[in-house]
């Protein structure tokens, strides 16, 4: 199993008091699955996505990734986690503004090793991104951007693929094309992908579809 | 603080009281005060009363070159006591202060001396009366042959004075009124000196001859704190007479005047407040501020109707503390010559 | 409409509390520095001119005794009495118990010329309080010193000159005991006419010329152009940052502009109101740093006076005073400083059409596109420099130079930065600092104005220092030139002179008389030196130019010396003819360096100098031996000299080391405030940044670094430029150095000084420049390294 969360919980500070944002939430997750996690605004599935990609620390629960307790990691571990094993793409401001294409695709894949320049190209054209190489991301379309984050992400070969709400930014063709894309690379590099998502559209495209509701899964 | 301020204050009680300098107004502070009915004692009091507050030795002649042209002369010494007492040496509280000037139709030229008694610097010595200030000098064998000389950056002049006539005392008997609460001065003049001897000036020496008045006076509280200037006149006429009057300007716009008319033989009198009147005729722009310089001068009780007007309205003495004199002409009932004197104009 | 647009734009500064506080502070630092240096310079100023004034130095002649310290004051009375408007003065010391000393200057007030009156009267009831009561005027520091041990009434008085009591002649005479004696005579400018000539009535005395400006204030004026420019540097610094603060704010605000626009605010009215506003700020602004370069001056004074007072034996006052000049100075550079800073973004705010992009952050993108201009201007200001260099002439023509220098310079250093930072990225192997430097490179744009304000710090430092100490070392140099005899002594008469002559004859190896009149030279106040040449000349002295044998055709009365001030003001050289005297005319032999001294010198033979002043005997000397110690136990013990006729060489070379040392307690303060300043300017733009930094750093964590990895980063990334910076600057300040010494110097004193290198010095300044930048970045690090992961992970947030 490649991701196992137990009675996961969190709460944030709040005006009353904390507020309790995850409630005990159980999940696992597969090697090569991809699932989709939806739920109202508030419910907690992004805090879930951070919580297992290592952005964030849980209060209390334990988190498996690989079969490797990642709950108690320090500061350094836990951007190791982030490096090597996992792939996060968020809804915007996903890249370095001061690298241009070429740069921001291969930095994670650096980050944790090296990059494959062929890899990169093969990527890049695969996403039709190969005329925009040397621009920086100032100078691209939103869909573009997400292309490149996308890229980015799946040059460094993580075995978990998080993204939260990737095309929520983008219009209904661009969007619908980007998920394909993204979801013909994953299945390509055989990583498992959870994708945050109050689309029903995306979330049917998903193997399997998580509901999260007042911090607990349905 | 100019110093030379400081010394006018002391001094020229006048201007001191227009400057709102009160201090001097009444008190007296250990100086001796003036009494009526004064005795003098000559040569004696030629001399220096350093008793008394302040004192001076003050010269006017009008006098004429060979063209004709007339000109006048000032030379004025000064005494001011800081303490009713006089001593050798630095400490010596005398300050001597002098003015000299020569006045043309064109031109006015002045200068002025300071000095501490006690070092030899100044100081006047009654027999044989000898009056010094640097290089400024009155002196002769007695008070009626005198010789005075003194020198400035644009002028010199070197004058033989003879007296052709007695002392005349002015007031009752020398004691001078100056105000209805009685402040008062001894107060005498010599009206009578011929004059005769040299000027430099800047175009050349020009001998001239003429007539010179000196006056005497001292006191230690000699004006009311409601005066603000005066305006003095010393007229000699045609026939030989001669008038002093003086009219001391009061804060509330009202005067109190004297006068003293001498007869052509010295035979005085005397006039009380109100007797001898002055009025303005026309004034004159000079140094920023608005001075007289033509008058309406009267005195009834002798048939006196005359306007007086200056030779050099400029006759403005920049001074440390500036006031006006120069000779003046005399027309109308009487006609002659004279010198003007007016302070406390702002 | 007024108020309504006025608190509009007040809500901008109340919801950036911090770019406020960088726009007062950076102002009033800049205020405060600039007058903080300017306070210093005028209350030195003010204390040599209460000297002057006291002394009627300068302004006036003075008469002089022939022979001994004082003279008779029947000699003034006589001098009066025929006319002379002379005024005595009688000076002296009175040694007080703790053996300090203070000098006292007894005055006539009747008689000093033109009204002079050196102090307060009114203090003690006027003149009549000052001539007839024993009244002491002195500054408060002398005052208390005095007080309780001289007789008389000590009075307090700000104007009097440091170390000075000043009293009645008369009072004089009885604290220094000399009954009678008057030490010179004033001489009045406008003096009667047909005045008997001097020498009729006092041939005992000389009279010396007014001199149009005092050796006191020439030489220190060397010192004070060195502050001066300091200050204005620093002014520059400061406004560097004040410009940054103005221009960010104005361009935040571009959208509140086009609202207030949009709803019928015309934009004349805007912009005057914007100009109100900045009105305000810098009277506020000005105000505070007027009250900090109070502080800063007080706080350097001591120092400083005591640099003066050493230097060039000028009193100056130990403490400040807050004079209303300074406030109308500080005043006017803050507003001065504000207009310039924000002249630019006004002019655009009023150019700006209505419908404008209002994204602010297009400015700091504009200043990037912006550049190749910069560049331009930089390119051309520095043509300019190289040819004010070259075809400049003029203290106008240098300062020009210096302006030119420091402007291109600052101008280009983001094009170089940029080029350097460019090139590290390509060279960087690793993610992370292929990354980090181009990052670097995205923020240059902000923190150009700061990294421009680090440059003219440390140039203005390296140029400063190494000015100062080239001329500590030249001076220390020519020091030993010049005091090479062991032992200076002086004789209290001509007469004594000689007998010591005699008794030094088989005693001292060499006895050097120093003998020197002043007198006119090619139209110059020069002072001429009879020198007796010898092995002491021939060994220590040391040429800038001359000709073959230069001593031995002095010797023979063939030839003159002249230092190097005379020579560049007579625009002569070695080998031109110079008139010494009425009929005699001398080829120059050659041409000396002379530090000590701002009027000309020219050396001719002892025989020669005897012939042209016959009258003039020496009566200092200057005696070489072997056993100093011995030499001077002789000339007291069998002699009879007084102890204090005699100055050991050592003693005045430990002094001049000594008032260097106060020299460099000064600079080094100031290096540090300037560099502080410039710190404070990386700080505030680091602040500034750190909110738009969070969305630029947050990527970079989410992909694997960790927070205290990327506030690692940001240190280095302000370590590094400030690195760059400095190596940059250090070439501009040798490059200032270079104008300071060899053009301005020469323009305004008329020597040149060589120029030496300090590595060791530049190399502690880098380090301060470093500790400067790494404190300036060490909050922002931190608080970047303790962000919560929510605050990241809020830019990525779809709902906020």
């Amino acid at each position: 199993m490649l991701l196992e969360v137990e009675n996961l919980t969190k709460s944030y500070p709040g005006a009353d008091g904390p507020v309790a944002v995850l409630r005990g939430v159980d999940l696992r997750l597969a090697a090569g699955e991809t699932v989709a996690l939806t739920g109202e605004s508030g419910s907690g599935k992004s805090t879930l996505l951070h919580l297992v990609g290592g952005l964030d620390t849980a209060d209390g629960g334990t988190i498996r990734f690989d079969g490797r307790d990642i709950t108690a990691l320090d500061d350094t571990g836990r951007a190791a986690l982030r490096r090597r094993d996992v792939g996060v793409i968020f809804q915007q401001f996903n890249l370095i503004p001061s690298l241009d294409v070429a740069a921001n695709i291969a930095f994670q894949a650096r980050l944790s090793g090296g990059a494959d320049m062929d890899r990169l190209q093969t990527l890049a054209k695969a996403l039709g991104l190969d005329d925009h190489l040397r621009k920086y991301p100032e100078s691209l379309s939103g869909g573009q951007q997400q292309r490149v984050a996308i890229a980015r992400t799946l040059m460094a070969r993580p075995k978990l693929v998080l993204a939260d709400e990737p095309t929520g930014n983008l219009d209904e063709a661009t969007a619908a094309d980007v998920l394909a894309q993204m979801l013909e690379l994953v299945s390509e590099t055989g990583a498992a992908l959870m994708v945050v998502t109050h689309s029903a559209a995306v979330a049917g495209q998903m193997g399997r579809q998580l509901h999260l509701s007042r911090g607990r899964l349905a | 603080m100019n110093v030379r301020v400081l010394i006018f204050c002391l001094l020229w009680p006048l201007q001191a009281a227009a400057q709102g300098f009160a201090g001097l107004g009444s008190a007296a502070e250990g100086f001796a005060v003036p009494q009526p009915d004064p005795v003098f004692d000559f040569p004696a009091d030629h001399g220096a009363h350093p008793d008394y507050r302040i004192e001076w030795w003050y010269l006017t002649a009008n006098l004429e070159g060979p063209d004709g042209t007339a000109y006048g002369i000032q030379w004025t010494l000064f005494r001011s006591a800081l303490l009713p007492e006089t001593l050798q040496g630095w400490g010596d509280p005398q300050i001597w202060f002098a003015h000299a000037a020569v006045t043309t139709p064109q031109a006015h030229h002045v200068a002025e001396r300071v000095a501490r008694g006690g070092i030899g610097q100044a100081g006047v010595e009654p027999a044989p009366f000898r009056a010094w200030i640097d290089d400024w000098q009155m002196a002769g064998p007695n008070f009626d042959r005198l010789r005075v000389t003194a020198s400035g950056p644009e002028f010199r002049y070197a004058l033989d004075l003879q007296a052709e006539g007695p002392l005349v005392f002015h007031g009752e008997g020398g004691f001078s009124v100056k105000s209805a609460e009685g402040q008062a001065s001894y107060y005498y003049s010599q009206p009578f000196f011929s004059v005769e001897g040299v000027l430099s000036l800047p175009k050349g020496d020009v001998p001239v001859t003429g007539q010179g008045w000196l006056d005497r006076e001292w006191s230690s509280q000699p004006l009311s704190d409601t005066q603000s200037g005066w305006d003095w006149f010393s007229l000699s006429f045609d026939g030989g007479a001669k008038l002093m009057g003086f009219q001391l300007r009061q804060t509330d716009g009202t005067t109190y005047s004297a006068a003293t008319w001498i007869g052509a033989d010295g035979q005085t009198t005397s006039f009380p407040d109100g007797a001898f009147r002055a009025r303005a005729l026309e004034q004159t722009e000079v140094a920023g501020r608005t001075v007289p310089t033509r008058w309406q001068v009267e005195l009834p009780d002798k048939g006196v109707d005359v306007t007086v007007s200056a030779l050099n309205r400029a006759a403005w003495m920049d001074v440390s503390l500036p006031y006006w004199e120069g000779p003046v002409s005399v027309a109308g009932s009487h006609a002659g010559r004279g010198y003007l004197e007016m302070t406390g104009y702002e | 409409m007024t108020g309504a647009g006025f608190s509009a734009l007040w809500s901008h500064w109340r919801r950036n509390p911090l770019q406020l506080f960088t726009l007062v502070a950076g102002l009033a630092l800049a205020t405060a520095l600039w007058s903080g240096v300017q306070a210093i310079n005028a209350e030195a100023r003010a204390s040599y001119d209460a000297a002057a004034q006291t002394l009627g130095e300068g302004r006036f002649d003075h008469l002089l005794p022939r022979a001994g310290e004082t003279v008779g004051q029947d000699r003034y009375v006589a001098l009066r009495r025929s006319g002379w408007q002379v005024s005595p003065v009688l000076e002296g010391r009175v040694f007080l118990p703790d053996n300090s000393s203070v000098r006292v200057l007894g005055i006539d007030p009747l008689t000093t010329p033109g009204g002079l009156s050196p102090v307060r009267m009114e203090a003690v009831g006027g003149l009549a309080g000052f001539l007839t009561e024993a009244s002491l005027f002195a500054d408060a520091e002398t005052a208390a010193r005095v007080d309780g041990h001289l007789e008389g009434q000590v009075v307090v008085d700000p104007s009097a000159a440091p170390g000075v009591v000043i009293t009645d002649i008369g009072t004089a005479q009885a604290l220094l005991g000399q009954s009678g004696r008057i030490s010179r005579m004033i001489v009045a400018e406008l003096q009667p006419i047909g005045l008997p000539p001097l020498d009729r009535i006092a041939p005992d005395l000389i009279r010396r010329p007014a001199q149009e400006v005092s050796d006191v204030g020439r030489l220190t004026d060397s010192f004070h152009l060195n502050l001066t420019a300091f200050g204005f540097l620093s002014f520059a610094v400061g406004i560097f940052i004040v410009h940054g603060a103005i221009g960010l704010a104005f361009e935040q605000r571009r959208g509140m502009v086009r609202t207030l626009r949009a709803l019928g605010m015309p934009l004349g009215r805007l912009v005057w109101l914007m100009v109100a506003e900045l009105f305000v700020l810098a009277l506020l602004a000005g105000a505070l740093g007027v009250v900090l370069g109070y502080l800063i001056a007080g706080f350097l004074l001591p120092d400083v006076a005591a640099t003066l007072r050493g230097l060039y034996g000028a009193d100056v006052a130990g403490s400040v005073r807050l004079r209303p000049s300074w406030w109308a100075s500080g005043f006017a550079i803050a507003l001065i400083g504000t207009g310039v800073a924000a002249a630019g973004a006004l002019w655009q705010i009023a150019r700006m059409p209505l419908l404008a992009s209002a994204r602010p952050r297009a400015w700091v993108m504009a200043r990037g596109q912006g550049a190749w201009r910069l560049g331009a201007l930089a390119g051309l200001l520095l043509l300019a420099a190289l040819g004010f260099a070259l075809w400049g002439s003029g203290l106008a023509a240098g300062f020009a130079l210096l302006a030119c220098l420091l402007t291109g310079a600052a101008l280009a250093l983001p094009l170089i930065l940029r080029a350097v930072l460019r090139l590290a990225e390509g060279r960087a192997r690793s993610a992370v600092w292929q990354w980090f430097w181009a990052d670097t490179r995205q923020q240059l744009p902000s923190l150009t104005l700061a990294l421009m304000a680090l440059l003219l710090a440390i140039a203005a430092n390296v140029g400063v220092s190494t000015m100062v100490s080239s001329f500590r070392l030249t001076f220390v140099g020519f020091l030993d030139q010049r005091l090479a005899p062991e032992l200076f002594i002086t004789a209290d008469t001509p007469e004594q002179a000689a007998a010591l002559e005699g008794f030094l004859a088989s005693r001292a190896r060499e006895v050097l008389p120093v003998n020197s009149v002043e007198t006119q030279v090619a139209g110059l106040p020069t002072e001429l030196f009879g020198a007796r040449v010898g092995l002491t000349y021939r060994e220590n002295w040391q040429f800038l130019a001359q000709g073959p044998d230069p001593w031995d055709r002095v010797g023979a009365g063939q030839a003159v010396i002249i230092n190097e001030q005379l020579a560049r003001r007579a625009a002569l050289w070695v080998g031109d003819r110079i008139a010494v005297g009425p009929d005699l005319s001398l080829p120059i032999a050659g041409i000396v360096a002379d530090y000590g001294n701002p009027i000309g010198q020219a050396v001719v033979a002892e025989a020669v100098f005897a012939r042209l002043f016959p009258d003039q005997a020496a009566t200092r000397f200057g005696l070489r031996s072997d056993d100093p110690a011995a030499l001077r136990r002789a000339l007291i013990d069998d002699f009879g000299l007084p102890e204090g006729n005699i100055v050991d060489q050592a003693q005045i070379k430990a002094f001049s080391l000594e008032v260097f040392d106060r020299t460099f307690t000064v600079t080094a303060a100031l290096n540090v405030l300037t560099l502080a300043v410039a710190g404070f300017a990386i700080l505030m733009s680091l602040l500034t940044l750190a909110a738009l930094r969070v969305p630029q750093l947050a990527p970079a964590w989410a992909l694997g670094l960790t927070r205290a990895a990327l506030g690692r980063l940001e240190l280095r990334r302000a370590v590094s430029l400030a690195v760059l910076t400095t190596v940059l600057a250090l070439p501009l300040g040798l490059a200032l150095a270079w104008v300071l010494l060899a053009v301005v110097n020469v323009e305004a004193f008329g020597w040149e000084l060589p120029m030496y290198l300090f590595p060791l010095d530049y190399a502690r300044l880098a380090l301060f420049a470093l500790l400067a930048a790494v404190l300036a970045a060490l909050w922002p690090a931190i608080r970047l390294a303790r962000t919560p992961p929510g605050d990241l992970l809020k830019v990525f947030a779809n709902e906020r």
